[in-house]
């Protein structure tokens, strides 16, 4: 069998791996993007129930690749953001009104942004997509050649692994991780209510972490449940009725009745960061690198980050002719991008350890915290645009500029 | 052979010893590979301004020739032949060659590489679009000839580029003192102060060859943020275009 031979090879076709394949070679790469499950199968609605938090600046580096266009419609933009500490009086409000005209992020269904990403990749002559097709294994030389489960080999100048938390790329190329377990579990669902929520989101502040409703389109909000990883099994295994009355003490009823919609789901929360993003022939994306808790809705918007700022430095380093896993090319790819995500994964833990828990100094102390920050507008502000992606050394794409 | 004259023997002995590790980003080249993507930008711009082409294109110097003096084990011959030109690098080592066409057969990049000294190539009459000699001239006994040489290849509207050290009292202390002796970034005895040239020098030279100096920039390196930089500052290190001004 030929040995094939693109420029960048993307091992991992999710949110974050499609994203890299597509701006890398929208900017003219030849690009390879290999995933191990079946495009047909990924793009059911029983594949991933999930909604993903797109903040502002994540939005322009899919408009800046040509996928926005195809999801917009169906993105549901947040307006305001509501956090609340468990029945206290005073809570923290974000208006994006206060800071211009633009939303402060949009929440899409991940089966929507899989197949706009899908859409948009087909239009792209010189990127392959090969799924269904199993990685056995990588071997890093004068190039990076990689066996396919079929016998076949591919040759690419750089491997990116965007291949998930558990990333095998990442253990082969032994990287070490720092890694813990929140004793938390995270509850997933979809639920319709009679009044609409008007682009509002909330953030509760319940005992055993943050309870998130975030607006959907059509009068829907996505759930998102942070439980004690102890009481969360007998949750999920509740009948329709019961676990409707447990979601509906936790939401409220600021919007009416609400109905469960389709499947509960859940995941264990867990924490990750790579002691290093590069390796010879090798980068990590997104959760390969880093893996942060739910509370802020970031955990995405950081690999989108990721994604813009390594497809910048190899479409600056390529045209300079260098190797696209030229040294200099991925130190900067890495200096680049741990800062900003060493920090956002120190603040989400930080935040989290803050607000799970009821010890009563502490309570007072958080409550002071967001009435201080409510009260001081540069400081809101801040934290506002931060929430929007749009803080930091921010790569080309995401300031709307083109690669 | 007279014209192996203006080759220093005990330099490509010390090139050819490290001639394995060229590429390797932490070995004797480092200096080099960091300096690297600044110096391709000046080259890349400049050539593109100079050919009309865009430089945000993948491959603007399609179509385009380009001879690299003293190519070593390729660190701008491969990314100058990615950028489209079709590239002929010498050096005058059989080790610094061999490393290089094993490195650009690894690369997948058809380079045409050859140990020839660039007095002889000026013999044979080829003219290339683009001619380069990157940290060359402070290595060679006679620049004088070797400058005579080097701007003969250079074709009609095509452009020569240069970059060396300056014969300044900073281009000794940070150029051989601190390079060499205190930060260790360059092996001992690489360069001799004596043989560094100033910009007026190379420009007189040139012009008696009918060519025009067009560029002059200085490199320098940024002790705080870790990184050179392309500065107005040409008292060290520094890099210059020449034209040949027919079309």
């Amino acid at each position: 069998m030929a040995t094939a031979r693109v420029e960048l090879a993307v091992v991992g076709g999710g949110l974050n791996g499609m994203t890299l394949g597509i701006a890398c070679a929208s900017a003219g790469l030849r690009v390879a993007v290999l995933d191990r499950e079946d495009p047909a199968t990924i793009l059911s609605e029983r594949f991933d129930g999930r909604t993903s938090a797109i903040a502002y600046g994540s939005m322009r580096v899919l408009a800046g690749i040509g996928v926005w266009p195809l999801v917009a419609d169906q993105a549901e933009a947040i307006l305001e953001i509501r956090v609340v500490d468990n029945s206290a009086p005073l809570f923290l409000h974000y208006d994006h009104r206060e800071i211009g005209d633009e939303p402060l992020g949009w929440i899409v269904e991940n089966r929507h942004l899989r197949r706009a990403l899908h859409d948009r990749a087909g239009q792209l002559p010189n990127l392959e997509l090969i799924a269904p097709m199993a990685v056995e294994q990588a071997d890093y030389g004068a190039a990076a050649t990689l066996t396919l489960a079929d016998g076949g080999k591919l040759q690419a100048e750089l491997i990116a692994a965007a291949d998930g938390k558990n990333s095998p790329l990442r253990e082969a190329a032994r990287i070490r991780t720092v890694t813990w377990s929140y004793p938390q579990i995270g509850i997933v669902t979809t639920v319709r209510h009679p009044k609409p929520h008007r682009g509002v989101a909330v953030e509760h502040f319940l005992p055993a972490g943050p309870f998130a409703i975030l607006p959907m389109t059509d009068s829907r909000s996505s759930i998102v449940w942070t439980e004690d990883a102890g009481l969360a099994p007998a949750l999920l295994a509740l009948d329709d009725g019961a676990f409707h009355r447990e979601l509906q003490r936790r939401f409220g009823d600021f919007l009416g009745e609400i109905s469960v919609e389709g499947p509960r789901w859940s995941y264990p929360l867990s924490f990750l960061h790579a002691t290093s993003y590069i390796a010879p022939r090798l980068a990590l994306v997104g959760e390969a690198a880093h893996v942060i808790h739910p509370i802020a809705g970031q955990g995405l918007n950081l690999g989108i980050r990721d994604t813009a700022a390594l497809a910048e430095c190899l479409v600056d380093g390529r045209r300079l002719g260098l190797d696209l896993a030229d040294a200099t090319l991925l130190a900067r790819y890495q200096r680049w991008r741990r800062f900003d995500n060493v920090m956002l994964a120190g603040v989400t833990d930080g935040l989290n350890r803050l607000f799970s828990n009821t010890v009563p100094p502490i309570k007072v102390a958080r409550d002071l915290g967001l009435a201080a920050v409510a009260h001081i507008p540069p400081l809101k502000r801040l934290f506002m645009r931060h929430a929007m992606g749009m803080i930091g050394d921010l790569p080309r794409l995401v300031r709307g500029e083109a690669l | 052979m007279a014209a192996q004259s203006n080759i220093d023997d005990a330099d490509i002995a010390r090139f050819a010893e490290q001639a394995p590790q060229w590429w390797d980003p932490h070995g004797t080249t480092k200096p080099l590979q960091r300096i690297n993507p600044v110096r391709l930008a000046f080259i890349r711009d400049r050539l593109a301004a100079r050919f009309g082409r865009d430089a945000k294109s993948l491959r603007p110097f399609a179509g385009l020739t380009l001879l690299d003096i003293g190519s070593g084990a390729g660190l701008v011959a491969e990314p100058m032949t990615r950028l489209g030109f079709a590239v002929t690098g010498i050096d005058a080592g059989d080790a610094v060659i061999n490393a290089a066409r094993a490195h650009a057969e690894g690369a997948a990049l058809a380079i045409t590489y050859r140990a020839e000294p660039v007095e002889r190539v000026a013999a044979k009459g080829n003219q290339f679009n683009a001619v380069l000699a990157l940290e060359v001239i402070e290595h060679v006994p006679d620049p004088d000839a070797f400058l005579r040489a080097a701007a003969s290849l250079v074709a009609p509207g095509g452009a020569l580029i240069l970059s060396t050290l300056n014969r300044t009292a900073r281009g000794f202390v940070l150029g051989i003192v601190a390079a060499e002796r205190i930060l260790g970034w360059v092996p001992r005895g690489t360069h001799d102060w004596r043989r560094f040239r100033r910009p007026s020098e190379l420009a007189a030279t040139l012009r008696r060859q009918g060519l025009l100096l067009e560029a002059m920039v200085g490199l320098s390196y940024d002790p705080i943020r870790d990184r050179w930089q392309l500065t107005s500052d040409i008292a060290v290190n520094y890099l210059i275009m020449a034209v040949h001004p027919h079309r």
